[in-house]
């Protein structure tokens, strides 16, 4: 009887000032929301204007052609760029075959009961957080040990490979996983080997967004710079680099630029940074650009 | 004692032997070298720190390692203690993660329950940029307009202090924590929210009270995740928050961070054997400890995070 009576009672209406109260809560949690999001967007912004006002006056031919010097006004950065752009061929050529060749042995291959295949998986999460530093040290050691091709674009090239290998393997098996199992079942069914149905359905499928995973792991490696600082990529090279020799990297010289104290040496380091921020945004939209145009709905 | 029964076994499905397909197998043996290829990068890791760091450990007590409070590994009264080195990583993470948590947090809330699909489409993709920023360029932002900015607006602080750096990199942070956070919120199933509306919440009820909640671990995992990277991170600190290791609390203050040690004295063309070439190894093992058990704890949270509506 009581219980009927309650559920019966009209609910009292919200008094006024509580409704006030919570539109007021709404709104404030709103603008914290809008702050969160101006912080972030306002300092890229800043970031970027503040970047391009700084080295504008240093942004000359010079910068791109010219060799580094001890005195800013013929200060260029030619090997440096050089370098970065053989560094980023290597990681490529490397990076991506090995990556793509782990996500598909880990998304089609392996029998996940298996204790190795546990091992490899937990391996790969674990490796995507190590930071990029401690990879320097593992050249480092190589190197110095003599076991190794010695302070050259190669050596710093394998590096960069294992730092951004776990990003490639990661994006690859996303996009692998993504390609619905009745494509698979499908073409098994017409009698394919497991390697056919990878090679000829899985992986056409999946191409788009292992080519985003890759291109973003790339724009990563170029813009790595405490790795190569520790496999001795070094201050002064005045000559263009081959692929074992001494080199030196963009975001290197440019960390190398930021500690001179002549003025005009910062505002090198401003110019060389909107050439870096230029290479890795370009590459970071090419990858949004391809994400979007090939998303596939199944 | 019943009887035994004997069951008449079927005879197993005959089916023809499988002739054996050679060119299948040597393909499954190339992807396992591939994927194997990563072990031996763990491997290669651990042992190249070990090695030279059980050397220093000869010349050096752990305990006096571990224990110590001063840290000039390079004088000639020279002193190995690690302590300031990992307060002052501590501190650049914590005010960094002080900065980073409330907003990525903020950011995946209004990305996952208050924008349009459209807006979100359009916003994504500027955090993504944000986080590709080089950490050099970021570095060289925090030393020469963060720091004079800082000095404008009244704070003491050193050319090189521990804040600008931590602002900057708390920045760099936001994109990770947001769209790891979003991620859990994404899975967050929409009964729920429904559910949260049809007893009469309100959208931020409904987003403090239910969804925040239901995801808690992941954006947990993201908290330490993001924190790990920061304890990871290297050039920000290194070219902004100095060179001198101390133990201070005081962001206005130049420190020095296990990252930014290694950075500095590692050059490439540091004596082998010598006790500055073991101390690097000695700190990078320490530095990668810290960041293992991390990652570690992470990837068991988000594994329980996904573990729950599905």
């Amino acid at each position: 009887m009581t219980l009927v009576e309650h559920a019966r009672r009209p609910q009292e209406p919200a008094s006024e000032s509580h409704r006030k109260n919570r539109a007021w809560k709404n709104r404030l949690f709103k603008a914290v929301m809008l702050f969160s999001m101006f912080v972030a967007f306002g300092t890229l912004a800043v970031l970027l204007v503040d970047t391009l006002i700084t080295g504008w006056p240093a942004l000359t031919s010079q910068l791109l052609t010219g060799l580094p010097s001890t005195v800013s006004e013929e200060a260029g950065g030619r090997p440096a760029i050089l370098a970065t752009l053989y560094l980023g061929a290597l990681v490529l050529l490397l990076s991506v075959p090995i990556g793509v060749l782990t996500a598909i042995y880990l998304e089609e291959y392996a029998d996940r009961t298996r204790w190795w295949n546990r091992l490899i998986e937990v391996n790969i999460q674990n490796l995507a957080a190590v930071p990029s530093i401690v990879y320097g040290i593992l050249g480092l050691a190589f190197i110095v040990r003599g076991i190794g091709v010695g302070r050259v674009v190669f050596a710093g090239g394998l590096i960069l490979t294992l730092v951004v290998l776990p990003t490639v393997v990661v994006a690859s098996r996303e996009a692998i996983r993504s390609v619905p199992d009745s494509i698979r079942q499908g073409a098994f069914a017409l009698g394919a080997t497991k390697w056919q149905v990878v090679w000829r359905q899985v992986l056409p499928s999946a191409i788009p967004g292992m080519a985003t995973g890759s291109i973003l792991a790339l724009s990563r490696a170029v813009g790595e710079t405490a790795p190569l600082i520790m496999v001795g990529a070094i201050t002064y090279v005045a000559f263009n680099p081959t692929l074992f020799g001494a080199y030196t990297a963009l975001p290197v010289q440019i960390y190398n630029w930021t500690r001179q104290p002549d003025p005009g040496f910062q505002t090198l380091a401003a110019a060389g940074a909107i050439v870096l921020l230029v290479i890795v945004l370009s590459m970071n939209s090419v990858a949004i650009f391809l994400r979007n145009r090939y998303r596939r709905q199944w | 004692m019943p009887p035994a029964i004997v069951i008449e076994q079927p005879a197993p499905l005959a089916l023809p032997r499988k002739r054996i397909r050679w060119g299948e197998q040597f393909v499954h043996l190339i992807l396992f070298i591939a994927a194997a290829i990563s072990v031996l990068t763990t491997v290669g890791i651990v042992i190249s720190l070990l090695m030279p760091a059980v050397d220093f450990f000869r010349e050096v007590s752990p305990v006096e390692f571990f224990t110590g409070t001063t840290w000039a590994p390079l004088f000639l009264d020279a002193h190995f203690g690690v302590v300031p080195l990992v307060v002052g990583t501590f501190v650049i993470s914590f005010w960094s993660a002080l900065l980073a948590f409330p907003l990525g947090v903020g950011v995946a809330i209004y990305l996952s329950e208050y924008a349009n699909q459209r807006v979100a489409g359009v916003l994504k993709p500027i955090l993504e940029i944000l986080a590709a920023i080089p950490t050099v360029v970021l570095g060289y932002f925090a030393l020469t307009f963060v720091t004079p900015l800082l000095r404008d607006i009244g704070l003491d602080v050193e050319i090189f202090n521990a804040l600008s750096a931590s602002l900057v990199l708390g920045v760099l942070l936001i994109p990770t924590i947001a769209s790891l956070s979003e991620d859990a919120m994404a899975a967050v199933p929409r009964d729920l929210r429904d559910g949260g509306y049809a007893l009469g919440a309100d959208k931020l009820q409904v987003s403090t009270r239910i969804v925040v909640p239901a995801a808690i671990s992941g954006i947990i995992a993201a908290f330490v995740l993001a924190f790990s990277r920061a304890v990871g991170e290297t050039m920000i600190v290194l070219i902004a928050a100095g060179q001198l290791a101390q133990i201070t609390f005081d962001p206005r203050e130049t420190i020095e961070t296990m990252t930014a040690f290694i950075g500095a004295t590692g050059n490439g063309d540091v004596p082998t054997g010598s006790i500055e070439y073991k101390t690097i190894f000695a700190v990078g093992l320490t530095l990668f400890v810290i960041t293992l058990v991390m990652n570690l704890i992470s990837i068991r949270l988000v594994r329980k995070f996904r573990e729950v509506y599905e």
